[in-house]
């Protein structure tokens, strides 16, 4: 009989994993085999270097990973057979899951993407594990956040086409964008991008709203997906702060392209958090705190921290962090007023804030909400009153960079919208910041070619194959919506009388909105009046 | 600056050059200090369009809903061509008032600014 075998420590397990599996190659070129790692300019010398925090292995990794999905299961099932969807604090909840299932799950398997073509390009076997580990934990968000949200859709609209909304709604080409932009750079821009400037920097603005807000607002399943993804979100953050400091150490030529992605990466990443900032603020029933808190705790505080640690690098903050500063006092509202106006051509519907909610909003923003906000709120209220809702009919022009609608205003002047504008081979670009027109100015070859749906719109591609141009009764932007997949009534439009709110108040006997009366009585007083 | 790519000589096509709307050009159109419409509009239109016509059948299915639209008098109209003052013809086109595609139209409505102090 053999006698027992060693078990490995785990040290020593990791090294054969990562430094063991490597080998050189005897007839083929370095070069050949991983082409992608020389054309952008960073120099690595020493991948042996690449030191994974958590040194995790593959039997460690299933195991941990088998645990998690097991727990989270068991809740989703109880929350299901119990009618957990009746539980949430509103039925305007829901329509913050709907930014959640139609734009972050494409996101996810986006990133999923991203990182198998990372683990595949870089040399050193460390990085290729630790980005395979990633691409696997991303494919799993993207399935548990389906599972979590699925039993919603059962009961709710708008839930039901996400990749489908995904690819083709006019405002998520945001998030699509933001990330086919990392995905077609190298790898190095791509890790720099999504690890650090994402992950390791915004990543907390996304989950904490998401996750607390879900979890004040009684919704058990999401947040049971939320803890499931906390320790991954912890490696990936960890693995961002790695990538980061193995590229500077490495070489100092590094340092100047780092920044520039940092710059460029910051910048996309906030301008994508917007959405964020308008869901924490307008879409969560019980809020969890205001975008500006938010925006101060962990970018102001945690990110200044963290780039003052950075200086020995030579890295400075990002650049525009200051404009930043100045749009957490406006950003949530000039998104929400967008949003209003554009209801009908939306996945959910849209709410003008109660006089509740009003009053919150002005003692979170003391200087801006009553200046510049509430009097919109109550002009709109007044238009509504009358029985002529304010509804804006035409499309937006777009920032060519992000996507969104030039829809800020200037940094120092909240009345007047912010346009910056650049030619470029005789051809006019418009950009909502120089930010934007920064990232342009560096790679005009790459932007020039941005797939921006109010221009695909108006070149006619944004029509079913069904649909018949040259009908008289022809209407492109009716046929462009249902391109989309958004049926008017049914996703977006107001959410007084939406389907969501009225099937509501039926099942559950709450308000609609919990800031809001009932928005129609209960049976036995329509029989009285009756 | 230009992008670094794997292969040298990488550029995009152009996406939305004037030959792809099929006659018609972008024009955008700000309305200055009346923030109700959050973002400039962007529609496509016909160089040969007279600038009056533009004024005069475009602007009020872009803006009409706002209650200073009724009040304004064009002859007033303060008006800048990607970001520089000009004074358009009104009977001339929009390519002969040099209006090209993807051009901005900026607005101020002497008088006119918006509601309620909030330039909305």
């Amino acid at each position: 009989m053999n006698p027992p075998t060693k078990k490995l420590s785990l040290k020593e397990n990791y090294a054969l994993l990562t430094r063991g599996l490597g080998w050189e190659p005897s007839y083929e070129k370095h070069e050949d085999i991983f082409p992608h790692v020389q054309f952008e300019g960073i120099k690595i010398h020493d991948w042996d270097r690449w030191e994974d925090p958590f040194r995790l292995t593959m039997d460690a990794y299933w195991k941990y990973q088998g645990e998690k999905e097991r727990k989270l299961y068991a809740i989703i099932d109880a929350f299901q057979q119990n009618n957990g969807h009746l539980n949430v604090s509103d039925a305007r909840y829901l329509q913050a899951l709907k930014l959640f299932i139609n734009g972050v799950i494409g996101l996810e398997y986006s990133a999923h993407r991203g990182f198998n073509m990372i683990g595949r390009e870089f040399p050193g076997v460390g990085a290729r594990i630790a980005a395979q580990m990633q691409a696997i934990d991303e494919l799993r968000h993207a399935q548990t956040q389906t599972h979590a949200l699925s039993h919603y859709n059962r009961y709710f609209a708008g839930m039901a086409e996400f990749p489908h909304q995904f690819d083709r709604t006019w405002y998520l080409s945001i998030p699509k964008s933001f990330f086919e932009d990392a995905i077609s750079a190298g790898p190095f821009e791509y890790i720099v991008a999504i690890c650090f400037s994402f992950e390791y920097v915004l990543t907390n603005l996304v989950f904490m709203p998401w996750m607390s807000g879900a979890a004040y607002n009684g919704d058990m399943s999401t947040v049971s997906f939320g803890f499931s993804a906390q320790s991954d979100e912890a490696r990936h953050m960890t693995l961002g702060i790695e990538v980061i400091k193995f590229l500077l150490e490495q070489d100092p030529a590094n340092v100047p392209i780092v920044q520039r992605w940092i710059d460029k990466w910051f910048w996309r990443g906030y301008r994508l958090l917007t959405l964020v900032a308008a869901m924490m603020d307008y879409m969560l029933p019980k809020r969890v705190m205001a975008w500006s808190e938010a925006w101060d705790i962990y970018f102001e505080q945690n990110g200044g921290a963290l780039f003052a640690d950075l200086a020995r690098y030579g890295i400075r903050m990002p650049k525009y962090a200051d404009v930043t500063v100045k749009e957490k006092h406006h950003a949530s509202h000039q998104l929400w007023c967008t949003f209003y106006q554009f209801r009908h051509a939306a996945g959910f519907p849209v709410w003008l804030p109660s006089e509740e909610e009003m009053d919150w909003f002005s003692a979170k923003y003391p200087d801006t909400f009553d200046r510049y906000y509430r009097p919109r709120y109550e002009a709109w209220r007044a238009m509504d009153a009358a029985g002529t809702p304010f509804v804006n009919a035409t499309l937006p022009l777009l920032c060519q960079t992000c996507q969104w609608p030039l829809l800020f205003t200037e940094p120092d002047d909240p009345t007047t919208v912010c346009h910056r504008e650049e030619t470029y081979l005789g051809e006019k670009f418009h950009f909502c910041s120089d930010g934007c027109r920064d990232i342009f100015r560096h790679e005009p070859e790459k932007f020039v070619h941005a797939h921006l749906p109010v221009h695909q719109i108006y070149q006619g591609h944004y029509f079913r194959p069904e649909a018949d141009p040259t009908a008289p009764d022809f209407n492109p932007l009716v046929e462009a919506l249902r391109y989309m997949g958004i049926e008017p009534g049914v996703d977006g439009g107001d959410f007084r009388g939406h389907i969501d709110a009225v099937n509501w108040e039926q099942w559950s006997h709450r308000p609609a909105s919990l800031h809001e009366p009932m928005q129609t009585p209960p049976a036995d007083e329509q029989r009285k009046t009756a | 600056m230009s992008v670094t790519a794997i292969r040298p000589g990488y550029h995009g096509d152009m996406k939305d050059t004037v030959e792809h709307f099929h006659g018609k050009q972008l024009v955008s159109l700000w309305w200055d200090r009346h923030l109700m419409y959050a973002t400039p509009l962007c529609v496509p239109l016909p160089p040969q369009m007279p600038f009056g016509a533009l004024v005069e059948q475009v602007l009020p299915g872009l803006f009409g809903q706002h209650p200073d639209f009724a009040k304004v008098d064009w002859r007033e109209a303060r008006w800048q061509r990607d970001g520089q003052p000009f004074d358009p013809a009104m009977e001339r086109s929009l390519a002969d008032n040099g209006i090209g595609h993807k051009a901005l139209l900026r607005f101020r409505t002497p008088g006119l600014d918006g509601l309620h102090g909030a330039c909305f």
